[in-house]
């Protein structure tokens, strides 16, 4: 039991789930505060014959991911920020083309080269809208290691489920700040492995024909079935078409196969709900400064209660809808100028209850910055 | 087995406009893949954007139609995780060196085990006829309607200076030597690149005046000549054909399997 527990860094804990979920290949481009996930796997994946390659820039890394999932392996890569906008085409060709793989943006200040080694939550919305087009996004998002490990094992999971590129997005202080981690033996935590087509050689595979469960089975590239794979709206054969009618149905499918099932894909944490007057509403490091204040308050008699998000998109809405149905006031806390409070503000009723607490100045929010506030936004001054 | 059987007849007639040299390139690669006797099971065709790219439809291999540029990211991608399969690129000059350009380079130096077949039209075909990396200066195109100011890449010094360890040039007019050129790339252990001018006669060919494919294709007869042959003595102006650069290097995929034999050895 022992020899499982690590003390490690958060950029350590989504390795070590990347890797408890069968991670074959990483291609990535080194940058802060990301570059931990790229040097720990560059010594790890050969050794259980996995292959990590340094690309020349993030956009060839997701590429390169892309296509060795097409090739039938499970890949990962991992960057921050600018690296992350410079992924937005190949995210899309993913979305587009329904193939499985993994991107962890650990997040930093921007726009532009912003704020490399402080702690920032700037790429929700981009996770979100970064690429043109209609399409749905899962992304999961952790505030300790623990989490850590249990999210990127899910966007492993999820990706295979819905063959969908899945985004991880931790903050700079979850993926430098060094804490326990409990590893699972094998077999502890299921894995989705891929839906590989059952139909034989010789017999007609459509790569894009859903079957009745709503499932896409995949055949590797290099099998036997041959098909084609492309970023332009296709038929269910793979082939380019501008057909009104597939171009409308691939778009809903691309939509609805992530938020018919938002409800299956949605994670998140309640702590002292059940009664609470005042519900926060947070994620990442933010969610742990939110908790030591529920905490001790809750001691002071004060009706705290707190929503920790693990999936930022499809945006869980019922769950937050549910959460602050009771609420005099509901407080999201951020580190940014306001990503997830939009989205807060679309799931409630009493929308002039929601308050934002936030920093955007690369600086950790403090227990205290959110004491002060909540004495103005309970009307007890400050 | 008959070359049609590496076609996916059902997808015919291809988009290319009447004369345009990509078919003919087409026709190259897959006397190429026959002449070898290879397995379609075995190939995977990676292609990016633009008129170019658009061959891999028409390939019953296995085929994936990317982004602009980037197939070779994606090729790397595929040859990496399963380097038994053949892997061939066919891109434009536009998608290869000017947005690709970065991806191009980095594929030479790795020198892995992937044949990239540049098609040099010197144009933008399906965007409408802008110039390329690859037009020239003093050429016309509808983004230089006065005529081009950029200097152009020697393909093959470019490719060579990279790290590609076999580097060729052919063009559609030489079609026999178009197979047989494309057919040692894709033997060829290590990155391979053929430049294979093509003629847009559409685009390239009207803006500047050069006549319909036919007399496109001429031109390419009259303006090159073999690899170290008199003539390019006599007339610098010439344009080499044939292969460049032809060497044994270590190629990528093989090291990274002795780094895997290193880690394993040490676990
Ligand atoms: S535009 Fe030019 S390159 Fe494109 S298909 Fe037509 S002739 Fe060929």
């Amino acid at each position: 039991m022992s020899s499982n527990v690590r003390f490690v860094q958060g950029n350590e804990a989504c390795v070590e789930g990347a890797l408890y979920a069968g991670l074959d290949f990483f291609a990535g481009y080194p940058i802060t505060p990301s570059t931990e996930i790229a040097e720990l796997l560059a010594g790890k994946l050969p050794k259980r014959g996995g292959k990590f390659i340094q690309m020349e820039d993030e956009i060839a890394s997701l590429c390169a991911i892309i296509a060795a999932s097409q090739a039938g392996k499970k890949g990962m890569t991992a960057t921050s920020g600018p690296g992350f906008s410079l992924m937005q085409e190949a995210l899309g060709y993913a979305v587009m083309a329904e193939i499985p793989c993994v991107i962890t943006s650990v997040m930093r200040g921007g726009p532009s080269t912003g704020v490399p080694t402080h702690v920032s939550q700037s790429d929700v919305n981009q996770a979100r809208w970064g690429t043109h087009g209609d399409h749905s996004i899962i992304c999961l998002t952790a505030s300790n290691h623990q989490d850590v490990f249990a999210m990127t094992v899910e966007a492993f999971n999820m990706s295979e489920t819905y063959r969908t590129p899945v985004i991880l997005l931790f903050d700079e202080i979850v993926g430098h700040m060094r804490e326990k981690l409990r590893l699972p033996e094998p077999g502890e935590v299921p894995l989705v492995e891929r839906l590989r087509t059952s139909v034989k050689e010789g017999v007609n595979y459509h790569p894009y024909l859903p079957r009745e469960d709503g499932r896409l089975p995949m055949s590797d590239f290099g099998g036997v079935h041959r098909y084609n794979v492309t970023g332009l709206f296709h038929d269910m054969w793979g082939f380019p078409t501008d057909n009104p009618k597939i171009v409308r149905e691939l778009t809903r499918h691309l939509t609805d196969k992530i938020e018919t099932n938002a409800e299956a894909i949605c994670r998140y944490k309640s702590f002292f709900l059940e009664d609470a007057k005042h519900v926060f509403i947070s994620y990442g490091s933010a969610a742990r400064t939110v908790r030591q204040v529920v905490e001790e308050r809750r001691l002071m008699g004060e009706k705290y209660g707190m929503l920790e998000l693990q999936t930022l998109w499809p945006f869980p809405y019922a769950a937050v809808r549910e959460a602050c149905a009771q609420a005099d006031s509901i407080v999201v806390v951020e580190m940014n100028l306001g990503q997830v409070v939009d989205q807060v503000k679309l799931a409630v009723d009493n929308k002039d209850r929601v308050f934002l607490i936030n920093r955007f100045d690369s600086v950790f929010i403090k227990p205290e910055n959110i004491i002060d506030l909540m004495r103005l936004i309970q009307g007890k001054g400050v | 087995m008959a070359i049609k059987d590496y076609i996916r007849e059902r997808f015919l007639p291809h988009i290319w406009c009447p004369g345009c040299g990509h078919g003919i390139v087409l026709n190259g690669l897959l006397h190429a893949v026959d002449s070898l006797g290879m397995k379609k099971n075995d190939m995977v065709m990676v292609s990016g954007i633009g008129c170019s790219s658009r061959i891999s439809g028409y390939v019953d291999f296995h085929t994936l139609h990317t982004l602009h540029g980037r197939a070779l990211a994606f090729a790397t991608g595929i040859k990496l995780c399963r380097p038994e399969l053949n892997v061939i690129v066919p891109m434009g000059d536009g998608d290869a060196l000017a947005i690709g350009g970065n991806h191009f380079i980095h594929a030479a130096r790795r020198n892995i085990n992937i044949t990239a077949l540049v098609m040099n039209n010197r144009i933008y075909g399906m965007t409408g006829g802008q110039y390329s990396p690859l037009t020239g200066p003093g050429r016309l195109a509808t983004t230089a309607p006065l005529g081009t100011v950029d200097q152009m890449f020697d393909v093959p010094a470019l490719a060579a200076a990279a790290g590609a360890t076999f580097v060729a040039r052919t063009t559609t007019f030489h079609v026999k030597e178009l197979a047989k050129i494309i057919a040692k790339a894709i033997t060829h252990k290590g990155f391979s690149v053929v430049e294979i001018l093509s003629q847009c006669p559409t685009y390239y060919g009207r803006k500047n005046k050069e006549g319909d494919a036919v007399a496109m294709m001429l031109r390419y007869k009259e303006a090159t000549t073999p690899v170290g042959s008199k003539a390019k003595q006599e007339n610098p102006q010439l344009l080499e054909r044939g292969v460049f650069v032809d060497r044994q290097a270590p190629e990528y995929c093989e090291e990274y399997d002795k780094t895997i034999q290193r880690a394993q050895a040490r676990a």
